[in-house]
């Protein structure tokens, strides 16, 4: 078991003939993702080669599910045809669409959110601006590299990616079940609460490690959300202590507002639910290894 | 990025906002030609990216030209909570203010929607409204993709209880407001006050609008609403080469990949410093996934501009970026700045973990520069950086 993806997904890559979405495809290939296709209207009917593996390209979304069965798709659309990519992806009611792509307006982010819950929400969105998730030894969707550690009994769930990956590196010898990279984005699909939701349903997950940063309340909703509903450790880091009130730190959604969105804030909340919270992304490593067992 | 109330005022006067005549002058002599446009009389009326202004003095009345003249001269160069006053707007007066009102539109990032907002209570602060009289505030959420309609709008005036003879024309405001937050991709449209006047019509006094600089490939205009003059120098030189980069006060220049790591980044030696005497982060920059060496020996070169920066730190784990590409550039970057004469005297510390770890560190140790550090972790390094910093 995982969360969200596994041996048995079948993905496609909205993208996949762009420069980023053939560098990736080709690593997604390679950590052993069942990729079945790719969308592009205007290459249809095409094949692209992988290192001997030939990946058919469809025309659309819907074309590439009937003919494959796929029931996941990453995107790597640019900023500009995003919008329409995930509306089609909606539309074609793919169980899940990964948006890797940075930079998305937030009107164009709004309005394919509004209209997927207009569609009740038969797609999962992850992202946009995130890496993407990952089921160590089984399958991956996105661009987190599959080499950094190997399966096992943590959960992880992030706003962001490099930290994602540090975290996954911190504790490679233990291992994950799966990593999910939900985006640093003001308006994302999946949420932290989504993931937690997920992990502490999954009977492979041990333990969990949720990694926020500054902007927004999603780390004090978690936190409520986790004092209610989620009986399996979780282990915390926040991102953005120093950082200065009304500095956009990198990622969209990464402000802090007057008093709303601090780091500090989020922190308490996560311990007022029993959240060990770490300082630093080794000391959370640390701390997790310890509710682990050592 | 947020805008002047002069450059509101006209997105809100090209989307059919009702807003008065004004325009922005940056010395005491326009400010007569102005008012003359105007009829003679007008409200000078400093430009700056923060509220009190009113109550600073940053706005006058203007009665004659040579009036605006001499209040344009006492404004202009104004310290308002930090901020000078460069420019002043020159706007027509205002007939007779009845009532005062509040209308935005936002984002509600906690809904995953957009948010409707409007008070009877306008023309103060509107987060007090919000903390002291919450039923004054009516919150209306707004589906991007239905947007507002005049029906909608009604609704939106309706639960605000405006008064039934200025109803129709807040409706009306409220559908051009969207106008302007769809068009503009805005993040924020305010306006506060939204005046009734003695003429029984409504009129958009003051506001704010915020812009999302992730639509900039469909606005090509708004390039040019940028404050250019008040961004910090290396601010705008790392942002004509397409870094991320933010000017903080500290003194330890941080690069890294990844806007979570580096905000991590900071504050790791921040904690650092807590212990090397208080020495804190000279900036943030991101260099991004995928980063190339030019694309770090770019960033290099802003950090070490920084007069304010006294040792670096290059935190990268690579993921997309290969180690390899981050140790050339490092390299590189340093040769660089040697061949255009720069005498660089800063030390670096450099951590590298991930994708191709060890090539980068063996580039590191083979080019073997007299200022540059490998230390393995992200603590250890960070705590080095600091005590370099501090010792200097």
């Amino acid at each position: 078991m995982a969360i969200f993806l596994t041996k048995d997904s079948k993905v496609i890559v909205q993208g996949m003939t762009g420069a980023t979405g053939m560098k990736h495809t080709k690593l997604m290939l390679g950590d052993g993702t069942n990729i079945v296709g790719g969308v592009n209207p205007r290459k249809a009917g095409t094949e692209v080669d992988f290192d001997g593996n030939a990946v058919p390209v469809f025309g659309s979304v819907k074309e590439a599910m009937e003919k494959t069965g796929a029931n996941v798709s990453v995107l790597f659309v640019p900023p500009a045809f995003a919008k329409a990519a995930v509306v089609e992806a909606i539309d074609a009611e793919i169980p899940l669409a990964v948006v890797i792509t940075e930079g998305i307006a937030v009107h164009d982010s709004a309005a394919f959110w509004a209209y997927a819950k207009a569609k009740g929400n038969k797609t999962r969105i992850i992202g946009p601006n995130c890496p993407g998730l990952i089921t160590p030894g089984q399958s991956n969707a996105g661009i987190i590299p599959g080499d950094i550690t190997k399966p096992g009994r943590i959960g992880l769930v992030s706003k962001s990616g490099t930290l994602t990956y540090q975290m996954m590196y911190e504790l490679r010898d233990i291992g994950f079940s799966s990593a999910v990279g939900i985006g640093g984005d003001p308006v994302i699909g999946t949420t932290h609460i989504d993931a937690l939701e997920a992990f502490q349903a999954d009977p492979d997950t041990d333990l969990i490690v949720m990694i926020g940063e500054i902007g927004g309340d999603a780390e004090e909703r978690a936190a409520d959300y986790i004092k209610a509903n989620v009986t399996k450790p979780v282990v915390g880091y926040v991102a953005g202590f120093t950082a200065p009130e009304g500095k956009t730190m990198g990622h969209a959604g990464a402000i802090v507002s007057g008093s709303s969105g601090t780091a500090q804030a989020k922190k308490e909340a996560l311990e007022a639910a029993g959240v060990k919270v770490g300082k630093t992304p080794s000391e959370t490593a640390l701390l997790a290894r310890e509710l682990l067992g050592g | 990025m947020d805008l002047f109330e002069y450059q509101a005022r006209d997105l809100f006067a090209k989307h059919g906002v009702p807003v008065l005549a004004g325009e922005v002058i940056d010395t005491p002599e326009g400010a007569r030609a102005a008012t003359e446009r105007l009829g003679g009389k007008s409200v000078v009326k400093a430009q700056v990216k923060v509220g009190g202004r009113g109550k600073a003095g940053g706005v006058k009345l203007a009665a004659t030209p040579d009036e605006a003249v001499a209040r344009a001269t006492d404004i202009l160069g104004m310290d308002i909570k930090g901020h000078t006053v460069h420019k002043v707007m020159i706007a027509e007066t205002a007939p007779e203010i009845i009532e005062e009102y509040y209308v935005s539109y936002l984002l509600d990032r906690t809904n995953r929607t957009f948010l409707a907002m409007a008070s009877v209570a306008g023309g103060m602060d509107i987060e007090e409204v919000a903390a002291t009289t919450p039923e004054k505030l009516a919150k209306v959420p707004v589906d991007a993709n239905e947007g507002v309609s005049i029906e909608k709008a009604r609704e939106i005036v309706a639960q605000a209880k405006f008064p039934a003879e200025v109803a129709e024309k807040v409706a009306e405001v409220m559908v051009t407001l969207w106008s302007t937050f769809v068009a503009e991709d805005a993040l924020l449209v305010e306006v506060n006050p939204l005046a009734k006047v003695a003429s029984g019509d409504v009129l958009a006094l003051d506001g704010k609008v915020s812009l999302d600089e992730n639509a900039e490939f469909r606005q090509p205009e708004h390039e040019a609403l940028e404050d250019k003059a008040a961004a910090n120098p290396l601010e705008a030189a790392a942002k004509a080469k397409g870094l991320n980069y933010v000017k903080l006060d500290g003194e330890v220049g941080i690069i890294g990949n990844g806007a979570g790591l580096v905000m991590s980044t900071l504050d790791v030696v921040a904690y650092a410093g807590e212990n090397h005497g208080g020495v804190k982060p000279a900036n943030f920059l991101d260099i991004g996934g995928g980063a190339s060496a030019e694309v770090m020996a770019n960033g290099l070169e802003i950090i070490l501009g920084d007069p304010d920066v006294k040792s670096v730190f290059v935190n990268v784990f690579g993921g997309i970026t290969a180690c390899d590409e981050v140790a050339n550039g490092i390299v590189q970057a340093l040769e660089l700045l040697k061949s255009k004469g720069e005498n660089v005297t800063k030390p670096l510390v450099v951590r590298l973990d991930g994708n191709n770890a060890e090539l980068g560190r063996k580039i590191l140790s083979d080019a073997n520069h007299p200022l540059v550090q490998r230390v393995d972790t992200m603590d250890g390094a960070a705590d080095k950086a600091a005590e370099l910093a501090a010792a200097k």
